[in-house]
Parts: structure tokens; C-alpha cells; sequence
């Protein structure tokens, strides 16, 4: 592409590359459904927090608060969505600037492997507490 | 990682530009700050300046720039051709937009008027980017009306309703502006076809005569040759011909989930 550039390949093959992956459409239409899913579960965490907050509970109200199992059931939905959300939102990021191979695929991984975790110890967390 | 250091010969010696002087006693004189480059001497670039009689001057700044090219320095290089916007040969970046010089009145300029080449593309000198790839990347969405039913003995038919589908597409004249102005282009041009190149896959896209709008849409799905637009909206703020490629490509988003879900 660049004018001094080695390269013999004509400017088409350069253009076309590997070709089309045949992919992009999941994970544009899954990004938008857990955009979706998130409006009302996160307008129902703040507003739930909030309401704790203000009234001053201590460890037990919210422990009580956890423990009913529709609050519970909403906290896990709420954690999968947030983390299924960031984790497409953080690849497309990744994707735009992170441009040598070899770091594109460590950050990657690092990004889902990290996600994976926050999702299962807080799930683990509602749960215990929910179950105790 | 981003690629943080600047290739070589790219940042632009301030101290090596020179000074145009106006001709003595011009009253209106317009100051054009313009990027030159000249791979042969192998210095970086720098800024010239030129102080521009107006009052013997054209009113758009290509009328400028021909008049320094004929009476203050022959060297400045850029293209043109039509002067009436619609070739596309003198689309560059004046006064931080990317715009044809033809069409852009001087005296919408205020202070220095400051000309750069298309943003984040190689320069082969002065004003004039090589925009190879761009027409490679063209090329590869195959820009022509693809059918397998036998050819028509007359011209292939199209509603009124259909043909309108075509307009705010088939007016583009492949510039680049909006390519160049697009974040996403500019980090991924190697993989991303960026918006004039998107828009022109959409026209075929929708146009009721073609019968490859299925391959189309499998060349097109792709992590990077579509996805990367992130309806940052630049394409669309700066089209010189007030087009919307951004709308465009939603709409060949929009085709993708309809055929998926």
C-alpha cells in the first residue's frame, strides 16, 4: 500500500487478503441483544442499590435482600449480560488498536480469560450469599 | 501494539518552510499554509507559506492553488481536473477538513488557510496521496451488475420505487474524503474497506437488477472489512457532496441480521 513498500503482490490480492470470514453478524446482533437485555436489569440494580443506600442497611438487610431468590435470579442475569457485554465490547476495541498478531491474540485471550473469571466468582458470590 | 512512533521522514521540519511574499501593493491578501513533501530530496516535509493576492484570484481555493503553481512557484503539486466537483482529483485536507479544493470557497476560511494532503495515507508529493490500495479495495467488491439469468434483449427494468434506492449512492465520486477522515480507516485500512468503498458495495447491494446480492453480502461479512465502523459519523460530516455513507452501511448491517435472524 505504501509507496516504497517490497511488496510484489498486486494491489487487488493486497486488497483482498484472506478473504471474507464469513462472520461478524453474531457478534454484532448478540452485542445488541445484551445492549438490550441491559437497560431494564441495570435501571433495576442502581435503583436497588440506591434504595440500600439510602436507607442504610446494614450487611444483613442486604444479605436478606440477596437471599429472595427473584433478586438473586435478576444479580446472576444482570453479572452474565454485563460480562458477555463488555467482553464482545472490549475484543472490538482490542481489534481496532492493537495491530501485531501476537499481542492482538494475548490480549484476547487475556480479555475473555479475565472476564470468565469475574463471571464466575460473582456468580459464585450471589450464590453463596443466596444459598447461605 | 498501536503503532506510537512515527514512520520516517514524516513529521514536518517547521523551520525549512519558505515564505511566498505577496506582490507589492496587493491589498487583499489570503495566506495559504501548504504541506509540502518531496521524496526525492529526502528531507521531511514542511510548511510553505504563500501570500495570495485575492483580488486577482478565483474565489475557491483550487483557483488558489493554480495561481501559486503559475506565478509564485511552479514546484507545488497537486491534482486536479474538472474544477467543478465532480472528478474527485483534488480532494485534500483544507482548514482540518478533507474537501475538494474546487468547491471550497476561499473566503469561508478564516485566518491562514492551511492545505494538507488526505489524512493517513501515503504521500507521493506535495498534495497528491497514492491511493492504490483505495482502488484496489474498490476493485475487490466488484463495482458492476452481476446476473445469471439470460441477458435482456432490451434494458434490464427497474420500478420508480426501486431506482430511487439508488440516489444518495450513485452521486459519490469515489473522492476518498470520507475514507481519510475515518478513524477506523486509518488504524485498519490494511483489513477495513472504509466508508466510500462500503457505500459503493451497498449501492449494488440494493439495486433491484443485480442477482449476486447473496455472495455480496458473504464477501462482505467480516470482523474487519465491515465491522470495524463504529458510526463514528466522520464519513458523513465531511462528504463533499453531502452523502451519508455511515446510513449506508448500517443498512448493509441491517441486510446481514435480516438474512440471520
Amino acid at each position: 500500500m505504501s509507496v516504497s513498500s517490497k511488496d510484489l503482490r498486486s494491489p487487488l490480492s493486497r486488497a483482498r487478503g484472506l478473504g471474507s470470514a464469513k462472520e461478524g453478524v453474531q457478534h454484532f446482533w448478540v452485542q445488541r441483544v445484551s445492549a438490550v437485555a441491559l437497560v431494564p436489569l441495570t435501571l433495576w440494580f442502581v435503583f436497588s442499590i440506591a434504595r440500600l443506600a439510602t436507607g442504610a442497611a446494614d450487611y444483613a438487610a442486604v444479605e436478606y435482600w440477596v437471599s429472595a431468590p427473584s433478586v438473586a435470579v435478576t444479580l446472576v442475569l444482570f453479572l452474565i449480560a454485563t460480562l458477555y457485554h463488555s467482553m464482545l465490547g472490549v475484543q472490538v476495541v482490542v481489534e481496532d488498536y492493537v495491530s501485531g498478531e501476537g499481542a492482538k491474540l494475548t490480549v484476547l485471550m487475556l480479555s475473555k480469560f479475565v472476564h470468565m473469571i469475574a463471571a464466575a466468582a460473582g456468580i459464585f458470590a450471589v450464590l453463596k450469599v443466596a444459598l447461605a | 501494539m498501536a503503532q506510537f512512533k512515527l514512520p520516517a521522514n514524516s513529521t514536518i521540519d517547521k523551520a525549512a518552510g519558505k515564505v511566498h511574499k505577496a506582490p507589492a501593493g496587493a491589498k487583499n491578501v489570503q495566506t495559504f499554509k501548504i504541506y509540502r513533501y518531496e521524496p526525492d530530496t529526502g528531507a521531511n516535509p514542511r510548511m510553505d507559506t504563500y501570500e495570495v493576492d485575492m483580488d486577482n484570484c478565483g474565489p475557491m481555493v483550487l483557483d488558489a492553488l493554480i495561481k501559486i503553481k503559475n506565478e509564485m512557484d511552479a514546484t507545488l503539486t497537486f491534482r486536479r481536473s474538472c474544477r467543478e466537483g465532480i472528478c474527485g482529483s483534488c480532494a485534500m485536507n483544507i482548514d482540518g477538513t478533507n474537501t475538494l479544493a474546487c468547491i471550497k470557497p476561499c473566503d469561508e476560511i478564516s485566518g491562514d488557510a492551511k492545505v494538507y494532503p488526505l489524512p493517513h495515507m501515503p504521500v507521493i508529493k506535495d498534495l497528491v496521496p497514492d491511493l492504490t490500495h483505495f482502488y484496489a479495495q474498490l476493485a475487490s467488491i466488484e463495482p458492476w451488475l452481476k446476473t445469471d439469468s439470460a441477458a435482456p434483449t432490451r434494458e434490464r427494468l427497474q420500478s420508480e420505487e426501486d431506482r430511487a434506492k439508488l440516489d444518495g449512492l450513485y452521486e459519490c465520486i469515489l473522492c476518498a474524503c470520507c475514507s481519510t477522515s475515518c478513524p477506523s480507516y486509518w488504524w485498519n485500512s490494511d483489513r477495513y474497506l472504509g466508508p466510500a468503498i462500503l457505500m459503493q458495495a451497498y449501492r449494488w447491494l440494493v439495486d433491484s437488477r443485480d442477482e449476486a446480492t447473496g455472495e455480496r453480502l458473504d464477501a462482505l461479512e467480516d470482523p474487519f472489512k465491515l465491522y470495524r465502523c463504529h458510526t463514528i459519523m466522520n464519513c458523513a460530516k465531511t462528504c463533499p457532496k453531502s452523502l451519508n455513507p455511515a446510513k449506508a452501511i448500517a443498512e448493509v448491517k441491517k441486510m446481514m441480521v435480516e438474512r440471520k435472524v
